[in-house]
């Protein structure tokens, strides 16, 4: 039985593709944060206690306008809303070898890519999994934004951009096997991205910030889902 | 009065990870409700479909390399690879693409 338990190096292997991803978005962001006046080591400061993309490039803005504590306390809840909403659904599928201490430790590393890979998981979280996915790309994050703080642009930009992508395939990874099997899943899918489309380019959503974005569109789509495609209790497993 | 890097990077973080921690150690009951469950089963899948669509279009250099990059990732997924060989794909397609962009 112990043996089936999610391993920690199990962790560290699916963890791979997410910190290959954030290794791009994050020499970005250290880039940004220096071409706007941050020192570097601010820069990999800001990665290394916040570990989210949306909430750091939100926030260096407020920095460098000067903004007010609680205007920056104010964006970085509206933004980060939505990892409430993965830790209480993440909440519902730990180990129960996850005890409060080991709660407390791995709630830092609930980034929206560390979720989905382990609520997609067909087994229970364990605490060595979750330290074992999160390592990699809290190690990626860091030292993308030293990298870019330092060294600005040492990569030649096609191989860069190219690099943005792989968060992305790694989401349709994600994905797409279940919303194979379930019809449920696959309008989940088709709803939210419908409807994220919708506020990215129906001019009368500008104002709509890209984390309060994925909120909205998390809220209607789930709730749609569990709607109009209810799960057998035999489907639960 | 001046406000310290140092201090913008502490309500940052402070309410960043207050955010992740709270429900995650708040929870521990085993949620009875139908809805509620289907509803944080869906989650996961509702936020990356709104986290990848229209996004991955604007991941890259240009939309066309992003398409044939989205293209490469999602036969693969099709065909029930893992996510590094899928992102992979993706990145490749991506590359190839905008190299033969650039050679046109």
């Amino acid at each position: 039985m112990n043996s089936d338990k999610l391993t920690f190096k199990e962790g560290l292997k699916d963890g791979i593709p997410i910190g290959l991803g954030y290794l791009s978005v994050s020499f970005s962001f250290g880039i940004a944060a220096v071409s706007q006046g941050l020192p570097w080591f601010a820069a990999t400061l800001i990665s290394m206690t916040n570990l989210t993309s949306a909430g750091q490039v939100a926030g260096l803005s407020i920095i460098t306008a000067a903004g007010t504590l609680l205007e920056m306390a104010l964006a970085q809840l509206i933004i980060n809303m939505r990892y409430a909403l993965m830790s209480l659904s993440l909440s519902q599928k730990l180990d129960a070898s996850f005890t409060t201490p080991h709660r407390f430790l791995a709630a830092f590393g609930i980034t929206d890519e560390i979720f989905a890979v382990s609520a997609g998981k067909p087994k229970d979280v364990t605490p060595q999994y979750m330290y074992g996915l999160i390592l990699l790309p809290f190690i990626c994050w860091s030292s993308g934004t030293l990298l870019g703080g330092i060294v600005g642009s040492i990569l030649p930009e096609m191989l860069c951009s190219a690099l943005g992508i792989a968060i992305y395939g790694m989401f349709v990874a994600i994905f797409i096997p279940p919303a194979r099997k379930s019809i449920g899943v696959f309008v989940t899918v088709v709803i939210s991205a419908a409807m994220s489309c919708c506020l990215e380019f129906i001019p009368i959503f500008e104002s709509v910030s890209s984390g309060f974005a994925i909120i909205i569109c998390t809220l209607a789509a789930a709730a749609a889902g569990a709607v109009f495609f209810p799960r057998k209790e035999a489907d639960e497993q | 009065m001046k406000i310290s890097i140092a201090a913008y990077i502490a309500v940052m973080a402070g309410v960043t990870y207050l955010i992740r921690m709270l429900p995650f150690v708040i929870f521990r009951k085993k949620i009875k409700s139908r809805f509620v469950k289907d509803f944080l089963y869906y989650v996961p899948y509702a936020v990356l479909g709104a986290m990848t669509i229209p996004a991955v279009f604007f991941s890259t250099g240009n939309v066309v390399s992003a398409v044939a990059g989205l293209a490469a990732a999602l036969v693969l997924a099709f065909k029930g690879k893992g996510l590094l060989p899928v992102a992979a794909a993706g990145c490749i397609g991506a590359f190839v693409t905008e190299l033969v962009l650039t050679l046109i």
